[in-house]
């Protein structure tokens, strides 16, 4: 290579690699290779060289072209990245920081529970039925065998509401079970019947273990009184068994049965769980809960609604919403339930992004 | 109901353990609230004698006793003891090492004290668990034999049993009833009772008149004179204590003792205190009476009384009068048992407050088979105790018609209780229980049910719907040909044990099962899902609040106030859930949270009713984060919440309008109503007014919506129309409008909508600008239109017209003029 070209190889070289930016490197590429370039300027005098000359030259001219315009792209590109590489470290950031809260919200313990018992029900062939929270003195009491003076009212401490023009006193309350509302279907649905009726129910009784607003779910199942499709009190026990089991997700809860009193229903009974008293373990231990009250619908409730006790029969249930919420969830205070504090509310509360479906589990 | 196990025993002949009797009583309906031994805790505690006791040798106080502990062949003990009574030969109560005592709860060791042995403690009753005093050590009386188990020489080993009993059984208020619920179960034996006749000697100074015969069938009485009224003997004291009772004389004693043993209540008077010589039943008249528990009553026309000549004398069936009561210093005393109709006793009682263990047997109904018999046995009991002489028995009244029959077929027991029961068993569960069989074939058997058991085959009384136009003759008719049978099935299951009934799944309805929700219930579980997705918790409040705090929500009519609330606070209903909301608000705000954001779904109640609304309430600030300032809540946070639940539930947004009306507890000024159409109302938006606010608490603004979801229509189960997808470009073009204030966004934006119906696909508002370079009393508004071309690109003269509309549209309806 003669002297000339080695020489500008050179500080071309030199240049470039001087060039630590995107502005000193364009002025190397065009100080070299531009019109008015170094190397363009040979290139343009090669014209008037003597043809031999021309040809070796040329050569040598086109060979440091090449090796340079190679040079100054690979520069190029080293100089781009070192760029990017400049630009992402400034770029950093501390990515321990928090983000954005985003306040999650949640169900309330007595919603879901609601939802896992009308779930399990519906699986049975159950549909949910609604009555109105102010009830009368018929539809909560009478019909349901419980007159006046029956021993049974003073157990409810009934809250009453002023009658309305042309009733007698004490006919308008706030309903103290669901119960009613099997009174309302009977007289507007024919059987054969099978509901439940999840609602608010309030006694005036206020304490650790009461509250003067609190929540039943009772069940209705209204067939025939005779044959092979009769509804016997067999089926009273394999549906609560059932639903039991389901609901605390124990597929061999013991379930005991107890023969007890309701003005509405004969043979009554009461219905326990197995449970540990001491660690509050369901399902464990030796001592029994009672969770639910139920016996085979009494024929004066039938009767009182136009249904002849002859020819059907069924049986009903009812149970404390807050207890079976409690129980399962391990709630320890009655009162936490509807004190709204958000502490509480994020510690019970279940995900709406969760709903209650039986194929995931309840 | 509490008893003890020895008492049970007088009337059942059992061998079963307690365990065992509690099981069954469980078992049959009689709920055992809880067994009580307090003979457990003293089981080491024995009967000894003190050989001799003398001084210590190191300490003043203190005595070195030998004790005789009784034991077959045993040395006498060595005890230390500080009591100043322990002294030779007396009656003492024994523990030895190893013991617990339950009044100090310490455990007894072997040892010395102050260099002398002692082998155990000789204790007083307040150690053993028994009592306050603690003069010294406990002193038995003389001669009592060393080395018994003092629990059992006290007749301290007896278990106490409490059941609870249903208001269908009042037999069960006895413990013969008990023990004959017990035999039939299988538990034994019911051991005979009859009452022997006492044979009156002289004619009852004292008699009965009835003038009220509708309360009181049949009374009896009889004089006994000359008795020696005192302290009751010590079985007696220890089986009225261990059941509850405070003994009080053995007059009276005894009255309790059969209230209890037998279910019977009785009466004592003071016939000397008795004026006149008739005790007539009848209703009150106003008067007042001070009864036994030291109360004064008012008798009313509705209340049965027994009066002499000087007044009422006894509340009758509840309670007695303190003038005529019983004393140490009473020598003659007439004893009255009655038959009192249950209905009136039950309804004196509630109204009076009066409760008693006469009125809970009463009102469950008494055996009315029994009057007679009872009295010849408390007679003769009070003349073993009290000594006396007995008069003729004088009556009013005849007893009432009780005997009754029921009938049951055998199938029965299968199809209505779901266990095939074998017709022997049935009817001999039935026989241990009293019923007597009258007829019997294959099929059924017809029994005369037994004059204690009232809920037997008891008269029909219906209650048909008010206004129901129902045959209430053939009701009944056929509740009774049903209701005494399935009295006896219960009462054959009952013995059996319901939990030998074998479990049947109730059968499908369909293979795979309907819905269990209609849509509308459904829509409150997708509220509750959709508000809770947007970080809102959901709470649970009372129905009813402070009367004061309710009408700041809305109507507040008496017919929603309770006449008997609970708590001052808690005595009217809530018009809407945001009532219950805004106090929990305040009450998170005063632990410290006031930055929330909660719903309810729940019923608000009005005048006509109740309805389901939906509300939600965010107050405080939101939280603050590196390049985010924190902001207080706003009408706009309130009105997304709304918005977002509305199109949730498939309410279209152009179908809602909002009007700036929302009801006094919102900010007038920022706050809205959702319409749909002219009449329906979806609900309420916006800030919640200062005042509100301030009163519960919370100083910042608040944002609530309430949404009456009942309002929403049904969802309607069509199927989607195919989507609309042209193909061409949408084009976007902005438009300024400078606009007077009072003009609406809502009208704005509906009448650029308006202006061309099948170009423009979607209208948004991007800017509202006032102040600077915008004349006062008006403000910018800029909005963005989409156009969208259907069959071919838009022309720039197409486009310019269809921008054209879109001016001369808004122009017309809002008066707004395209800015320049």
């Amino acid at each position: 290579m003669p002297d000339d070209l080695d020489a500008l190889k050179q500080d071309t070289l030199r240049a470039l690699e001087a060039a630590a930016d995107p502005r000193a490197w364009d002025a190397v590429r065009v100080g070299t290779l531009g019109k008015s370039g170094r190397l363009t300027a040979l290139l343009k005098e090669l014209g008037r060289a003597a043809p031999e000359e021309r040809r070796a030259r040329g050569a040598a001219l086109n060979a440091l072209r090449d090796e340079l315009g190679a040079a100054i792209e690979q520069r190029g590109r080293a100089i781009e990245a070192e760029a990017l590489q400049a630009r992402l470290l400034a770029e950093r950031v501390d990515v321990t920081l928090p983000v954005a809260p985003e306040p999650s919200g949640l169900i309330h313990p007595l919603s879901r529970t609601v939802e896992e018992m009308v779930a399990i029900f519906g699986a049975m062939g159950f549909t949910v039925a609604e009555g109105p929270d102010i009830e009368t003195d018929w539809h909560n009491f009478s019909a349901l065998n419980t007159p006046a003076h029956h021993p049974a009212r003073t157990d409810h401490d009934t809250f009453y509401l002023p009658p309305l023009d042309g009733e007698g006193p004490a006919s308008r309350m706030l309903r103290t079970q669901t119960s009613g509302v099997q009174i309302r279907t009977m007289l507007s649905v024919p059987p054969p019947i099978r509901i439940i009726v999840p609602g608010r129910t309030y006694r005036a009784d206020h304490d650790a273990t009461h509250s003067p607003m609190f929540h039943q779910c009772e069940g209705l199942v209204v067939g025939p009184a005779s044959g092979a499709q009769a509804i016997t009190l067999g089926h009273l026990k394999g549906t609560v068994i059932e639903f039991l089991r389901a609901f605390f997700a124990m597929p061999s809860l013991p379930v005991r049965f107890r023969a007890s009193y309701f003005p509405f229903t004969e043979p009554s009974m009461e219905i326990d769980i197995g449970w540990d008293r001491r660690t509050g373990e369901i399902g464990g231990g030796s001592d029994w809960l009672e969770v639910l009250g139920s016996g085979m619908v009494h024929p004066r409730v039938l009767a009182n609604c136009g249904l002849d006790p002859r020819a059907w029969q069924g049986f009903a249930f009812g149970m404390g919403v807050e207890r079976l919420c409690m129980l399962k969830h391990g709630i320890p205070d009655l009162r936490s339930l509807y004190e709204s504090d958000l502490r509480w509310l994020r510690h019970y509360g279940s995900s709406p992004l969760s709903p209650v479906v039986l194929h995931e589990g309840i | 109901m509490k008893f003890t196990l020895s008492w049970l025993r007088d009337h059942l002949d059992t061998g079963a353990t307690v365990e065992a009797l509690c099981a069954a009583l469980n078992r049959i309906g009689l709920e055992v609230e809880g067994v009580e031994n307090r003979g457990a805790a003293l089981a080491p505690f024995r009967t000894a004698r003190i050989l001799s006791a003398a001084p210590h040798p190191n300490a003043d106080r203190l005595r070195v006793c030998t004790v005789d502990t009784g034991l077959e062949g045993a040395a006498p003990v060595q005890v230390v003891c500080g009591a100043p009574n322990a002294r030779a030969g007396l009656s003492v109560v024994f523990a030895p090492p190893g013991t617990h005592v339950p009044g100090s709860g310490i455990t007894i060791k072997a040892g010395e004290i102050r260099g002398q042995r002692s082998d155990g403690m000789l204790c007083s009753l307040r150690e053993l668990g028994l009592g306050s005093e603690h003069d010294g050590i406990a002193e038995l009386p003389p001669n009592t034999t060393p080395g018994q188990s003092y629990a059992n020489y006290a007749g301290l080993d007896d278990p106490v049993i409490e059941i609870a009993v249903t208001p269908n059984r009042g037999d069960a208020l006895a413990v013969r009833g008990i023990a004959r619920d017990l035999a039939a179960a299988g538990l034994g034996h019911l051991r005979p009772w009859l009452a022997d006749t006492v044979e009156g000697t002289f004619d009852s100074p004292i008699d009965w008149a009835v003038a009220f015969p509708d309360a009181c069938p049949l009374v009896l009485g009889r004089t006994i004179r000359g008795v020696r009224n005192g302290p009751s003997p010590a079985w007696l004291q220890e089986r009225l204590t261990a059941v509850g009772l405070r003994p009080i004389s053995a007059l009276v004693d005894v009255t309790n003792f059969f209230s209890f043993d037998l279910g019977r209540p009785l009466h004592v008077f003071d016939a000397g205190a008795v004026s006149g010589g008739v005790l007539t039943v009848r209703r009150g008249q106003g008067e007042t009476l001070r009864a036994l528990d030291g109360r004064d009553y008012v008798a009313d026309a509705e209340d049965c009384v027994i009066a002499d000549d000087a007044g009422v004398q006894s509340f009758a069936g509840l309670m007695g009068g303190e003038k005529t009561g019983c004393t140490e210093t009473t020598t003659t005393v007439f004893v009255e048992c009655a038959l009192f109709d249950p209905v009136r006793i039950a309804l004196s009682g509630r109204r009076h407050g009066l409760v008693s263990e006469a009125r809970q047997r009463f009102e469950r109904g008494i055996d009315p088979a029994l009057p007679a018999a009872a009295l010849e046995a408390a007679t003769r009991m009070i003349l073993e105790l009290c000594g006396g002489e007995a008069s003729e028995v004088v009556s009013a009244g005849a007893p009432p018609d009780w005997q009754r029959t029921a009938s049951l077929r055998f199938g029965r027991i299968a199809e209505l209780g779901g266990l095939a029961v074998p017709p022997d068993e049935a009817v001999h569960a039935l026989e241990t229980l009293g019923f007597a069989v009258r007829e019997r074939d294959e099929g059924r058997a017809t029994f005369a049910v037994p004059s204690w058991r009232n809920d037997v085959a008891a008269p029909v009384l219906l209650s048909l719907q008010p206004g129901s136009d129902g045959d209430e003759a053939e009701a009944v008719a056929a509740v009774e040909a049903v209701e005494a049978e399935t009295d006896l099935v219960e009462e054959v299951l009952r013995l059996r044990g319901l939990d030998s009934v074998p479990p049947v799944i109730l059968p499908a309805l369909r293979p795979v099962p309907a819905a269990s929700l209609t849509p509308r219930q459904g829509r409150n579980a997708l509220a509750r899902r959709v508000l809770a997705s947007r970080g809102m918790m959901e709470c649970v409040g009372f129905s009813f609040t402070a009367r004061e705090h309710a009408a700041r929500f809305g109507a507040v009519p008496e017919s929603l106030r309770l006449l008997n609330p609970i708590a001052a606070d808690l005595d009217q209903m809530r018009p809407t859930p945001l009532a219950t909301l805004v106090q929990a608000a305040g009450r998170n705000a005063a632990r410290g949270l006031p930055d929330l954001a909660l719903f309810e779904v729940g019923a608000g109640f009005d005048e006509t009713g109740q309805r389901t609304i939906t509300a939600g309430l965010r107050a405080g600030r939101t939280a603050r984060h590196p390049g985010r300032a924190a902001r207080t809540t706003t009408v706009w946070d309130a009105k997304a919440d709304a918005s977002a639940l509305l199109a949730a539930l498939g309410v279209p947004a152009d179908a809602v309008s909002v009007t700036a009306d929302a009801p006094a507890h919102y900010h007038p000024g920022r706050s809205g109503v959702f319409r749909q159409g002219p009449r329906i109302v979806l609900g309420r938006f916006g800030e919640l007014h200062p005042g509100v606010l301030a009163a519960c608490g919370l100083d910042g603004p608040a944002g609530g919506f309430e949404l009456f979801l009942d309002a929403v229509a049904d969802p309607k189960r069509r199927r989607k129309g195919v989507p609309d997808l042209p193909s061409l470009q949408p084009v976007r073009r902005d438009f300024a409008f400078l606009v007077e204030k009072r003009v609406t966004a809502d009208a704005l934006l509906r009448a650029a909508r308006g202006a061309e119906r099948t170009l423009i696909a979607g209208v948004s508002l991007f800017d509202v600008f006032e102040g600077d370079k915008v004349p006062d009393g008006m403000r910018s508004m800029a909005i963005e239109v989409v156009f969208q071309p259907r069959e071919r690109s838009l022309t720039d003269a197409e486009l310019e017209a269809a921008s054209a509309r879109v001016v001369d549209a808004v122009a017309k309806a809002t008066g707004a003029v395209l800015r320049s």
